[in-house]
C-alpha cells in the first residue's frame, strides 16, 4: 500500500468506522480532560500563590524543568509498575505532562503584572486575595490561558500513548496497524489534530470571554504557542537576574 | 523485531521460566540478577543508540535552525509560518507521525532522526529568534550610534544576547528528542524505548520497565543538567540570584491573603 | 462607613523618631523622623535621590513597617489601625500612577468607594464630581487607562486618591514622568483642588523648585533619612539650616524666594499717563516670572494688570532689585 492510497484511504475510512471513532473520541476527552483539569487545580494555585509572592520562581522553573524532562513513555512504564495497567496510569502520566506549561504560565503571569498598579491597589486598602483575584489575575489571564492551551494540546497529541497501558482513545487505532492499517492511523491522528485545534480554539473563546475589554488585543497574537514554556522559562530565569 | 510488531502478534516471553530465578518468573519488583545479565547486552547499547539518536537530532536541528534564524530574525517573515507549522505539528501525536513516515523513509534511522530534527526545529527557530531580538532597542541604537556594523552588532551583542534564550531554547529541545525517541523504538528497535515495548511484550515485565525507563528518565535529567552548566559558563548573570531573600514563614504568608500586611 | 479613628476632612501627622533599617542594611533608610504636619497643610519632603523620602512617606500607610519609633494620625499610631482601614482611609497616588489596565477610568476611581460598600448611585455620583473635579468629563468614565494621555491619567490617579474623601492624601512624585508645562499645569490645579477640598498632605519630590511651589511646609531630607530642615519655604530659602541645605536649595535661592512673592503683593508705582510699551503680567504672577518677563523684554518696568485685565500699577526693575537684594541680605 503506497502512502498516498493510505491518506485517500483515510477518508472512507472514518465514514467505515464511524461509531468506533466517535466513541474513542468519547473515551480520549475523557482522559485529556481529567489530565488537565487535575493539573489545573495542582499548578494553577501554586503559580498564583508564588507569583503573587514573587518568591519560589527558582522552584518553579526546576519543577518544570524536571517535568518537561520526564519522558512520558518513561513514566507510563515506571507507573506500570507502580499502579498497573488503565485509567489511573495514563492519566496521572499526562498530569505530569500538563503541569509545566499551566505552572510556568501562571507564575510569570502573576509575577510580571504591572507593579504599579498592585502597589497602587496594595495602598488602597485591597485585601491580599483581593489584590490577586482582582488585579493581578485578569492582567495575567492572556499568560494563564497561553500556558492552559499549551498543555491541552501537549495532552491530547500524547493521550494516545494511553493504548499502550490499557487505556482507551484513539491511540487504540493509532497504535494497531494491523487491525486499521495505515488509513485508519491516519484517520485517526487526523481526529487527534482536529480535536487538539479545537481545544485550542475553545479555550481562545473562553480567554476572550474572560479577558478584559482593554487587555484583549494587544496578547491574542503572541506567547499562545506549545514552544512558549522556553520564552517563558527564559523570563523567568531572567527574573531571577539583577 | 519493532515495538509494532511485537505488540501485534508476537507471544509473552519472560526469559526461560522453567530455569530461571522466582524473581524473573514471578515478574518481582526489580531483579537484580536479570538486569546485570542484562546490561552490556540490551541497557547499554540502548542507551548509547538513544543519546546518538538525540545527538544527531538536536545538531542537525541546531544547525537548519540558526541559518533560518539569523537570516530572518530580522524581518517577521517566518514568524507567521513557523507558529501555523508549530501549532499543527504539536497536534500530531509523535507514535502516528513514525508510522505515517515508514511507508516514505524506511524502518531506519532516516525516519526517526526526520520526525525528531522537526520537533526541535521548531523550539529551536523560536528561541533563538526570540534571543537575537531581545537585545532593548536603546542598546541597539547607541551601538549603531558607536559606528559598529551591522556584522559587528551580530557578533559583539545580538549574539550574547541570545546566548540564555537559545541555551533555553536547546534545553526544550534536548529533553523533548530524549522523550520522543523512546516512542520511536515503537516502529525501530532503537534507543530505551526498544525494552520498554519489549517488557509490554513479555507481559509487563517489571525489572525491564523499571531499567529502562530509569535510565530515560536519568539520560534526560542528566542532559538537562548539563545544558544548565553549559548555561552558567555562557551566560553567568542569568544564574546570578542577587534578589534579597523573603524570610517570612509560609503560614504568614497565607493569612496576609485574608488580611492584608506590611511586607 | 468612616474611619472610626479618623476625622474627615484633614488629620493632623506626627513622626515621632521614626525609623526604617532595612533587612541587611547597616545604614538607617529613615532616622529618628520626627516632625508634626498640621491638618490641613501641604507638607513636602525633598531631598537628594536615596534620601529616604518614599521610605518615610510609605512608613504613614504601612507599605513599610516602621522600625522603631511611631507615626501617630490625628493622635492615633498608626501601628495601632487595623491595616486595611488605616490603608482606605488614606488617598495614595503613586509617580507610575498605578492605574489598573484592565479596568475603565470610572471603575478606577470607584475602586475605594467598591470597598467601602458604598451604594452603587452614591458611586456614579461620586465619580462623575471627582473627575470634572480633577478636570476630567463624565464621559472620560468609560474609557481605559490606555486610551488618556500621561497628564490625564495622572488626573484620574488623583481623583481615585480623593474618591473615598480622605483627610490624608499620599502623594510620591506625582508629577515627575509629566512634562514641564503639563506638570506646572498639574501643580497649579492641585493647589486650587487643596484649598477647596483642604486635606493634610505628604508631598514627595526630589525638585526643589516644585517643593518650594507646593510646601505649606519642607522637610529637607539628607542621605540616611536625616531631617537636615523643617520649616516653610520662606523660612528655609533665608535661613538655611546647614551648607546640606544651603547648597541643595541653590545658589539662586535669592530668586527662588521671588517666587513665592506675587506681583500683587509689592508696592506698585503708579501706572504712566500714555501708552505703556513694556511688558504685562497680572497680580499672580511671581516675581520671578516678572523679572524674567522685563529682562528678556530688555524692559525696566511691568504693567500689572488687576482680574479685571485694568491696570494697577507699575513693577519697577529697581523694585525688584532692591527686594532681591533684601533677601541675599537676609
Ligand atoms: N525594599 C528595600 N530594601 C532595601 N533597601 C531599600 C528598599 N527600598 C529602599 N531602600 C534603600 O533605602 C534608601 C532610601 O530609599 P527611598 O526609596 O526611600 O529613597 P527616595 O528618597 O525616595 O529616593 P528617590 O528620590 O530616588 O525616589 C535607599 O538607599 C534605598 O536603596
Ligand atoms: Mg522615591
Amino acid at each position: 500500500m503506497t502512502i498516498a492510497s493510505a491518506f485517500l484511504d483515510s477518508f472512507p475510512f472514518m465514514s467505515q468506522h464511524i461509531g468506533l471513532l466517535l466513541h474513542q473520541t468519547v473515551n480520549h476527552l475523557e482522559l485529556s480532560g481529567a489530565a488537565i483539569g487535575i493539573a489545573c487545580v495542582i499548578a494553577m494555585p501554586l503559580g498564583l500563590l508564588l507569583g503573587h509572592w514573587h518568591r519560589g520562581g527558582f522552584l518553579v522553573i526546576n519543577l518544570a524543568n524536571v517535568g518537561r524532562a520526564l519522558p512520558t513513555l518513561a513514566v507510563i512504564a515506571l507507573l506500570l509498575v507502580v499502579v498497573g495497567i488503565g485509567f489511573t496510569n495514563i492519566v496521572i502520566a499526562l498530569v505530569v505532562l500538563a503541569i509545566p506549561p499551566i505552572l510556568t504560565h501562571t507564575y510569570v503571569g502573576i509575577d510580571r503584572a504591572d507593579r504599579d498598579a498592585v502597589e497602587a491597589a496594595r495602598g488602597m486598602g485591597m485585601r491580599e486575595l483581593a489584590i490577586l483575584l482582582r488585579v493581578e489575575l485578569p492582567l495575567a489571564l492572556p499568560l494563564v490561558f497561553a500556558g492552559l492551551r499549551t498543555s491541552a494540546v501537549f495532552v491530547i497529541s500524547t493521550a494516545p500513548l494511553a493504548a499502550l497501558a490499557g487505556g482507551e482513545g484513539l491511540g487504540v487505532i493509532i497504535v494497531n496497524e494491523p487491525s486499521y492499517r495505515l488509513s485508519g492511523i491516519i484517520a485517526a491522528t487526523y481526529w487527534v489534530a482536529a480535536l487538539a485545534v479545537l481545544a485550542e480554539l475553545g479555550a481562545a473563546l473562553l480567554q476572550r470571554t474572560l479577558t478584559p475589554a482593554p487587555l484583549r488585543r494587544q496578547h491574542t497574537r503572541e506567547q499562545t504557542r506549545p514552544d512558549d514554556a522556553s520564552d517563558v522559562a527564559l523570563a523567568v530565569m531572567r527574573g531571577a537576574a539583577p | 523485531m519493532s515495538g509494532l510488531q511485537r505488540l501485534a502478534g508476537g507471544q509473552p516471553v519472560i526469559p526461560n521460566f522453567g530455569q530461571a530465578p522466582s524473581c524473573d518468573t514471578h515478574n518481582g519488583t526489580f531483579c537484580w540478577g536479570w538486569f546485570s545479565s542484562h546490561v552490556h547486552s540490551l541497557f547499554l547499547p540502548a542507551l548509547l543508540q538513544h543519546i546518538e539518536l538525540t545527538v544527531i537530532a538536536v545538531t542537525i536541528g541546531f544547525a537548519i535552525s540558526f541559518v533560518f534564524a539569523v537570516f530572518t530574525y530580522r524581518t517577521r517573515m517566518l514568524d507567521s509560518p513557523v507558529t501555523l507549522l508549530n501549532g499543527i505539528l504539536y497536534a500530531i501525536p509523535a507514535i502516528a507521525l513514525f508510522q505515517i513516515l515508514v511507508p516514505l523513509t524506511g524502518l531506519g534511522i532516516l525516519t526517526i532522526e526526520i520526525a525528531l530534527v522537526a520537533y526541535t526545529l521548531l523550539v529551536l527557530f523560536r528561541s533563538m529568534v526570540t534571543g537575537l531580538r531581545s537585545v532593548p532597542p536603546d542598546v541597539l541604537e547607541s551601538a549603531q550610534g558607536m559606528g559598529l556594523t551591522t556584522r559587528q552588532i551580530f557578533v559583539k551583542i545580538e549574539l550574547p544576547f541570545a546566548v540564555p534564550a537559545i541555551v533555553a531554547g536547546l534545553r526544550v529541545a534536548v529533553v523533548t528528542t530524549i522523550s520522543l525517541a523512546t516512542i520511536a523504538a515503537f516502529v525501530t528497535d532503537k534507543g530505551l524505548g526498544m525494552p520498554i515495548f519489549d517488557a509490554m511484550q513479555r507481559g509487563n515485565f517489571k525489572t525491564e520497565f523499571i531499567a529502562a525507563a530509569s535510565l530515560a528518565v536519568a539520560l534526560a535529567l542528566v542532559m538537562d543538567g548539563l545544558l544548565v552548566v553549559l548555561q552558567r559558563v555562557l551566560a553567568p548573570w542569568i544564574a546570578a540570584d542577587t534578589q534579597q531573600r523573603d524570610r517570612t514563614p509560609f503560614t504568614t504568608r497565607l493569612r496576609r491573603l485574608a488580611v492584608s500586611d506590611a511586607r | 462607613m468612616t474611619n472610626p479613628h479618623i476625622s474627615h476632612s484633614a488629620a493632623e501627622i506626627v513622626f515621632d523618631r521614626a525609623t526604617k533599617r532595612y533587612p541587611g542594611r547597616p545604614q538607617a533608610a529613615v532616622s529618628e523622623l520626627s516632625l508634626t504636619i498640621p491638618a490641613g497643610e501641604i507638607c513636602v519632603l525633598v531631598g537628594p535621590s536615596g534620601g529616604g523620602k518614599t521610605t518615610a512617606m510609605k512608613m504613614v500607610n504601612r507599605l513599610i513597617s516602621i522600625s522603631e519609633g511611631d507615626i501617630t494620625i490625628d493622635g492615633t499610631s498608626v501601628r495601632s489601625l487595623d491595616l486595611t482601614e488605616l490603608r482606605r482611609g488614606i488617598g495614595y497616588v503613586i509617580q507610575q500612577v498605578g492605574l489598573f489596565p484592565h479596568m475603565s477610568v470610572g471603575a478606577n476611581v470607584a475602586t475605594v468607594p467598591k470597598l467601602l460598600g458604598w451604594k452603587k448611585s452614591r458611586i456614579r455620583d461620586r465619580v462623575v464630581e471627582l473627575l470634572e473635579l480633577v478636570g476630567l468629563t463624565a464621559d472620560d468614565a468609560d474609557r481605559y487607562p490606555t486610551q488618556l494621555s500621561g497628564g490625564q491619567r495622572q488626573r484620574v490617579g488623583l481623583a481615585r486618591a480623593l474618591a473615598a474623601d480622605p483627610p490624608l492624601m499620599l502623594m510620591d512624585e506625582p508629577f515627575g514622568a509629566i512634562d514641564p508645562i503639563t506638570r506646572s499645569r498639574l501643580q497649579d490645579e492641585f493647589l486650587r483642588l487643596h484649598r477647596e477640598v483642604g486635606k493634610t498632605v505628604i508631598f514627595v519630590t526630589h525638585d526643589i523648585d516644585e517643593a518650594i511651589k507646593m510646601g505649606s511646609r519642607i522637610a529637607i531630607l539628607a542621605e540616611g533619612g536625616v531631617l537636615a530642615q523643617y520649616d516653610t519655604p520662606e523660612q528655609i530659602l533665608a535661613h538655611p539650616a546647614s551648607d546640606f541645605v544651603e547648597r541643595f536649595v541653590g545658589a539662586d535661592r535669592g530668586l527662588k524666594r521671588l517666587a513665592l512673592r506675587r506681583a500683587g503683593d509689592v508696592e506698585l508705582a503708579a501706572v504712566p499717563a500714555g501708552s505703556f510699551a513694556g511688558p504685562r503680567c497680572t497680580t499672580t504672577t511671581t516675581l520671578r516670572d516678572a523679572l524674567s518677563l522685563m529682562l528678556t523684554d530688555g524692559a525696566r518696568e511691568a504693567l500689572v494688570l488687576d482680574e479685571f485685565e485694568l491696570p494697577l500699577g507699575v513693577l519697577t526693575l529697581d523694585c525688584v532689585s532692591g527686594l532681591l537684594r533684601a533677601e541675599v541680605a537676609a
